[in-house]
């Protein structure tokens, strides 16, 4: 690949275009509700049981990282609001958005991909059938809906995590840990993990949905597309991540 | 009735390579054109370009009055209803069976009951030798066979214009030679007009009613198959004859003298006009006027003993 100026300008208008379009093809019919429900399963297939397996690690860190602090500070009572409030806030939303990228992500581009150097999405436009409504669209809707429930997923199992770790490994006091869930968090918190979950899922379907439909160069074009497309997601995610943060605490009024 | 693509002053570049430009001809209603041209030479791009996969740079491409490289991609999808394409491999869907994936742009594009796609798919099928092998998923059948099924799904929507994209690389001669036969009854039948991109001569000597040639980032000629085979254009003889000598080299073209010098030696001795005998559509096929004419034509040539064998 040739590195120029306007050629990553000219990838990022692409890629903005195609959300665009992605977003006005949305509404037209007939929706594909097979390819939709075949995706979201095999999203979620491949996405559900790593997820799990990360976020009792993080909740479990974070317990760890607090309780000691918390005990030196003897505010043993608040390890849980801690622990909830990182779990909820930031650890769901990140952890959902690498799993999501990485494991569905890459997925989606490497089928594209070789769907595009195989002629397939060529043949397919003509045969008076757009890729965006046929398969983009039905892999973004997807990988967004997956990546909600996996935002819930993550967050039972990272906070019963951090109760395991505070409770069972460092004798906290179960009844402490469940009362002071409210102090900090919030259900908006909740709601607003849902929406990041929500728009980190259709940026990674779209980035992987773009790089794979523009793959060129035969089988090592579409290892490159996934490279990349792992590569740009993760970038915009972090940025989308601190750019809804910053918004939230601007117009969420905190607790304590 | 097949319908007529007139194409004008056509240009297509991918960053500062020019690919081919000033590209003009009229493919005409319901004929058989064939595109020759060393490999390399953007025959494949000239055909995605003709169903607007590909947007040129400069020029038209007028189907039914309308032109197809000014069109908005939503009409861009109606027009294309007009088109079968085979692609190369055949560019059948992957995670389908053969049935499914003939069947595809019919449950796509029409209403029609399951059953009478199923009478659709089958015929078009059997039309090239398919049947028996609905079940079977693209990966697991060979080249030629892709190639057949693409075809039957390029068929299946009833296209007035059916582009070929090398539809004899990487099948044996016999294979060729049977798919061929199939081009031409499928022209008796369906009426249709038909581009075969391709760098077989052999074919391109027998099937077509037209020939074009590109070379050098341009159209050599284009015309009768008859105006092409008899041409004494240098770079037409040499490809049509597959030989070295002449402007075409192995990596670019070649320097005129040294062309000049190649050409001087060549001893052709009597110049043999060979107008190889066109193939006719086969015995079980009604023959429309067009073939007709065609077959006394051959008749008159070849059947009184005039040409040379």
């Amino acid at each position: 690949m040739r590195l120029s100026p306007t050629g990553a300008l000219r990838h990022s208008g692409n890629l903005f275009a195609m959300a665009l379009d992605v977003v006005r093809t949305l509404p037209r019919r007939p929706f594909q509700a097979r390819e939709f429900i075949q995706q979201a399963w095999f999203v979620a297939s491949v996405t559900i049981l790593p997820t799990a397996l990360v976020s009792i690690p993080f909740g479990a860190v974070i317990a760890l990282q607090i309780g000691s602090l918390t005990r030196q500070l003897g505010a043993q009572s608040f390890s849980g609001a801690a622990s909830v409030l990182a779990v909820l806030r930031e650890a769901s939303p990140i952890v959902t958005a690498l799993l999501i990228a990485g494991a569905g992500g890459t997925a989606i581009c490497a089928d594209l991909g070789a769907r595009r150097i195989r002629d397939e999405i060529d043949a397919m436009q003509v045969l008076g059938i757009d890729p965006i409504h046929r398969l983009v669209v039905p892999r973004v809707l997807a990988s967004m809906v997956v990546a909600v429930l996996l935002n819930g997923l993550v967050s039972v199992v990272g906070v019963a995590g951090g109760y395991f770790f505070n409770v069972v490994l460092q004798h906290g006091t179960p009844g402490a840990y469940l009362a002071s869930f409210t102090t900090l968090a919030q259900l908006s918190d909740l709601w607003a993990a849902e929406v990041k979950a929500l728009v980190f899922g259709a940026i990674a379907a779209i980035v992987a949905s773009y790089k794979g439909l523009t793959a060129q160069g035969g089988p090592k074009g579409v290892g490159d597309a996934v490279n990349q497309s792992v590569v740009i997601t993760f970038m915009l995610l972090f940025v989308t991540n601190f750019v809804m943060t910053a918004v939230y605490f601007q117009v969420v009024p905190q607790r304590g | 009735m097949g319908v007529e693509i007139c194409v004008e002053g056509l240009t297509k570049s991918f960053g500062h390579q020019v690919i081919w430009q000033d590209v003009s001809l009229t493919l005409p209603a319901g004929e058989v054109s064939v595109m020759l041209g060393p490999s390399g030479t953007g025959k494949s791009v000239f055909l995605k370009t003709l169903v607007g996969l590909l947007k040129p740079e400069r020029g038209s491409i007028t189907i039914q009055g309308r032109d197809i490289t000014r069109l908005r991609e939503h009409d861009l999808y109606e027009v294309r209803k007009l088109f079968g394409v085979l692609f190369q491999d055949g560019a059948l869907f992957g995670s389908m069976n053969l049935y499914d994936n003939i069947a595809f742009p019919l449950r796509e594009h029409t209403r029609r009951s399951e059953s009478e796609i199923r009478r659709v798919v089958l015929e078009k099928m059997d039309m090239v030798g398919l049947i028996g092998a609905e079940e079977k998923l693209p990966g697991e059948i060979s080249g030629g066979m892709r190639k057949r099924a693409g075809l039957a799904r390029a068929l299946v929507l009833d296209p007035e214009i059916i582009l070929f994209d090398e539809p004899d690389s990487g099948l044996d001669p016999v294979r060729v030679a049977y798919l061929n036969q199939l081009i031409v009854d499928l022209n008796a039948q369906i009426d249709a007009t038909f581009l075969i991109v391709t760098h077989d001569i052999a074919s391109a000597r027998q099937v077509p009613d037209n020939i074009g040639l590109l070379f050098r980032r341009e159209l050599v000629l284009f015309g009768p198959r008859e105006e092409l085979l008899t041409s004494d254009e240098p770079v037409v003889r040499q490809f049509l004859n597959g030989r070295m000598q002449g402007p075409i080299g192995m990596a670019e073209e070649k320097d005129a003298a040294q062309v000049e010098q190649e050409l001087a030696r060549i001893d052709e001795g009597p110049r043999v006009r060979d107008l190889t005998p066109r193939l006719l559509p086969g015995p079980g096929i009604t023959r429309p006027p067009r073939w007709e004419a065609i077959a006394r034509r051959e008749a008159e040539l070849h059947g009184t003993g005039v040409s040379s064998a």
